[in-house]
């Protein structure tokens, strides 16, 4: 079978699990429900493995097909297929996504057990990874856009799943929302390009686009900057991230899946399927490097104070993806694909576990109420501390070669780009530091109560059921996880998923190991040859340079967090006190819910009021009673002649015969 | 004899009628006075026939009276409704369609 048909498969199977699912939510018991949900994206996962082998079996620069099923959209001039590109990028994702949505789909099915709406949930999912594929396979720019929509709406409805939460439901709309913004400049880049180069093929429009544009000329600038307005969206940089630590109040595998592994990792493919246009936009092109660089220190400062688990791990993956941005706008494609795929790998665990602490904890996310977990949950423990190594890129782990792989290319690109290198190592110092404050506050220590009851009694702590974020009482009917809780090591389905994923957070980055073995970067590599960048290639010295470096300041940051918040606990209130201005400064996320707030909401607000006490009173309410008033008076005089006498009735009956005979004999006369 | 005689006739019976018609208030004399007029409009068809030597006129005036028949009926339907739900018998009192 060929790639395309491959890629067709892993596209339907899951549109498919997702129909049935949700159409049989009656019929079908929950356990087949979450069977037949997990079994469709681990087909489409064999699907993708499939792809990935008859596209081995070409020559490597053949491995790029086009394929349409039928025309989607016909009109003057305008020719939309429903059509998938199939190249190594495509298949690269398709690989990600699937593979990590299965074993996602996995812990879901023993960590959603309890809850009421678990056909609800699974069709989501399943929805969710469908929009996925239709969004890294799409063919041309209008199904990319339907694909991206169809993300954008899998998330609010996961999102505000438990809809019986407040924080739960505005979150979602908050994300709806702010990616909605991403979406018209994605659209909006979509006509431009339409309009400029006629057509909204890949194929056609990366192979014109070099002929029809100068390198920095403004119109493929501006394409290029709407571009990264739907990519920042999307990916959860400044200053559309807001929505991202807030998309938390979703159920844990709806975090680890969307807003860790998959979704927020669009903006990372967009760009680098794009990347011949922002090779000609070099401006556009380091203004994504510049806010993928901010974006990595800004979320790491706000982890570092963050209390709530899952918020954290939330900033912890806006600035990862921070790195990612970085890399392929300043070129390093192959570079920060790799970074997004190990990326999906220990982020995805680490939501695991949290989800499974946060479970033990009875709902409750502060890790100031956490502590002594390594005695109550080994299992869950060592996952945390595997993926939490793997994203402070401890040495040999999976990030440890993908974070420094970008590092290495931007140093080697030289200039400016080699002072963005010095800025991810700053960011680097600070993800080692927040993740081992995580592990170091939640895992030793003498146990809090929740974790001695499970020593105690083996049984999980049942607290009254109260929302995280305002400490409300949760009404529970829709099923949350409150009631019956589930944790890694009560549930086989969901350890079974950690350990497939701690095995690719430990050892996925032996794959790409500077000078041993160039797997990832020898198959990725053609499909970025079309731009002079990807030649770029540092050397493997300087590679192991930047990984020593790596791994001095990862070692660093452990080395720090150990200090303070294990050997003298002490310290970090000192800390606090002295740097009082700093501290609030990211305790308060760098006032950016705020900064929106003024000059984004109050001013719409106050177009909404205007709008509704000025505009609408008078001019629409007039319109509208003026319409009613002519009418009204109109009737009034017809009214007259309706009074109800059958003699006057009569009369005008007689005047008007006998007006009209007078009329026809004085004019026949 | 002219037509302009039978014409004059027909035109008083209509006048009459239609005089009739406006100033009694009583409904059985303004259905008495609607056959007056039915009956106008019947002398004139069949002069007319007459004059011009062909039958139409009379089949029109034979029509006329089968609906002056109906019509008389149903008149005196409603009069006879009316008197038994004790209602006033004069048409300026039953006003209920005014707008």
């Amino acid at each position: 079978m060929s790639a395309s048909s491959w890629a067709w498969l892993a596209l339907l199977l899951p549109l498919l699990g997702s129909i049935v699912v949700s159409l049989g939510f009656r019929t079908i018991p929950a356990r087949v429900a979450g069977i037949v949900g997990t079994a469709a994206i681990g087909l489409a996962f064999v699907c993708a493995i499939g792809a990935l082998a008859s596209l081995l079996g070409e020559d490597a620069d053949a491995r790029h097909h086009a394929s349409s099923l039928w025309t989607y959209a016909g009109a003057a001039g305008l020719d939309i297929k429903l059509g998938i590109y199939v190249d190594q990028l495509s298949v690269f994702m398709l690989l990600v996504v699937t593979g990590v949505s299965t074993l996602i789909h996995l812990y879901s099915f023993g960590y959603m057990q309890s809850d009421e709406g678990y056909h609800r949930f699974f069709s989501y999912l399943n929805f969710f990874v469908f929009s996925m594929l239709l969004l890294v396979l799409a063919g041309n720019f209008a199904l990319l856009i339907v694909g991206w929509a169809f993300v954008g709406f899998a998330s609010y409805a996961l999102i505000s799943f438990w809809y019986r939460r407040t924080t739960a439901t505005r979150a979602g709309m908050k994300a709806f929302v702010i990616n909605v913004v991403g979406d018209i400049g994605l659209v909006l880049a979509a006509f431009l390009i339409f309009r400029e180069l006629g057509s909204f093929e890949y194929g056609a429009v990366f192979a014109q686009a070099p002929h029809v544009f100068a390198r920095g000329e403004w119109t493929v600038t501006a394409i290029c900057l709407l571009l990264l307005v739907g990519a920042f969206a999307k990916s959860a940089q400044i200053p559309f991230h807001t929505w991202l630590p807030d998309a938390m109040e979703g159920p844990t595998p709806v975090s680890s899946l969307i807003h860790a592994a998959t979704m927020v990792t669009a903006g990372v493919y967009l760009i680098a399927r794009t990347h011949v246009l922002f090779y000609l936009a070099p401006t556009a092109a380091d203004i994504g490097a510049f806010v993928g660089l901010a974006t990595l220190l800004v979320a790491g400062t706000i982890a570092l104070t963050m209390t709530d688990l899952k918020r954290a791990i939330a900033y912890s993956t806006m600035s990862q993806i921070g790195y990612m941005v970085m890399g392929v706008s300043i070129g390093a494609y192959a570079q920060g694909l790799f970074h997004l795929m190990t990326h999906a790998f220990f982020k995805a665990l680490l939501f695991m576990t949290a989800g499974s602490i946060i479970s033990a904890m009875a709902n409750r996310q502060d890790i100031d109420r956490m502590s002594g977990f390594w005695k109550a949950m080994r299992f869950t423990s060592l996952m945390f501390v595997i993926g939490g190594l793997a994203l402070a890129a401890f040495p040999l782990t999976s990030g440890f070669f993908s974070k420094d792989s970008i590092l290495a290319y931007a140093g080697a690109r030289g200039g400016m780009y080699a002072w963005m290198a010095i800025g991810g190592y700053v960011g680097a110092f600070l993800t080692a530091l927040y993740t081992f404050r995580l592990i170091f506050r939640v895992l030793p220590g003498k146990p809090c109560e929740e974790a001695q009851h499970l020593i105690d009694t083996g049984e999980l702590y049942h607290g009254p059921a109260i929302n995280p974020a305002n400490e409300e009482l949760e009404d529970a009917d829709v099923g949350f996880p409150g009631a019956h809780h589930h944790i890694a090591e009560q549930s086989r389905p969901m350890a079974l998923a950690m350990a497939v994923l701690s095995v690719g957070a430990l050892f996925a980055g032996l794959i790409q190991v500077p000078g041993v073995d160039n797997v990832l970067f020898g198959f990725l590599d053609p499909a970025f040859a079309d731009v002079p960048l990807s030649a770029i290639h540092p050397s493997v010295g300087e590679e192991w340079r930047g990984l020593a470096i790596g791994a001095a300041i990862s070692l660093a940051g452990i080395g720090l967090a150990w200090i303070l918040w294990v050997r003298r606990p002490e310290l970090p209130g000192l800390l606090r006190e002295r740097l009082r201005p700093a501290y609030l400064l990211f305790v308060n996320k760098w006032y950016f819910d705020e900064a929106i707030d003024f000059l984004v909401v109050r001013p719409a607000l106050a177009i909404g009021r205007f709008a509704n006490s000025i505009f609408e009173r008078l001019v629409v309410d007039g319109l509208v009673s003026g319409t009613r008033e002519t009418v009204e008076g109109a009737g009034g005089i017809v009214r007259v002649v309706q009074s109800g006498f059958v003699r006057s009735y009569a009369l005008l009956l007689i005047a008007g015969f006998a007006g009209l005979a007078l009329y026809f004999l004085l004019s026949s006369s | 004899m002219s037509i302009e005689w039978y014409i004059v006739l027909s035109s008083l019976l209509f006048a009459t009628g239609a005089m009739g018609i406006l100033i009694r208030r009583s409904p059985v004399v303004i259905l008495l006075c609607l056959e007056l007029m039915l009956n106008a409009g019947n002398l004139a068809l069949v002069a007319f026939s007459r004059m011009v030597g062909n039958q139409q006129g009379q089949i029109f005036a034979l029509v006329v009276m089968v609906v002056a028949a109906c019509e008389v009926v149903v008149g005196l339907g409603l009069i006879v409704a009316i008197f038994r739900r004790k209602l006033p018998l004069d048409v300026d009192e039953l006003r209920e369609l005014r707008g």
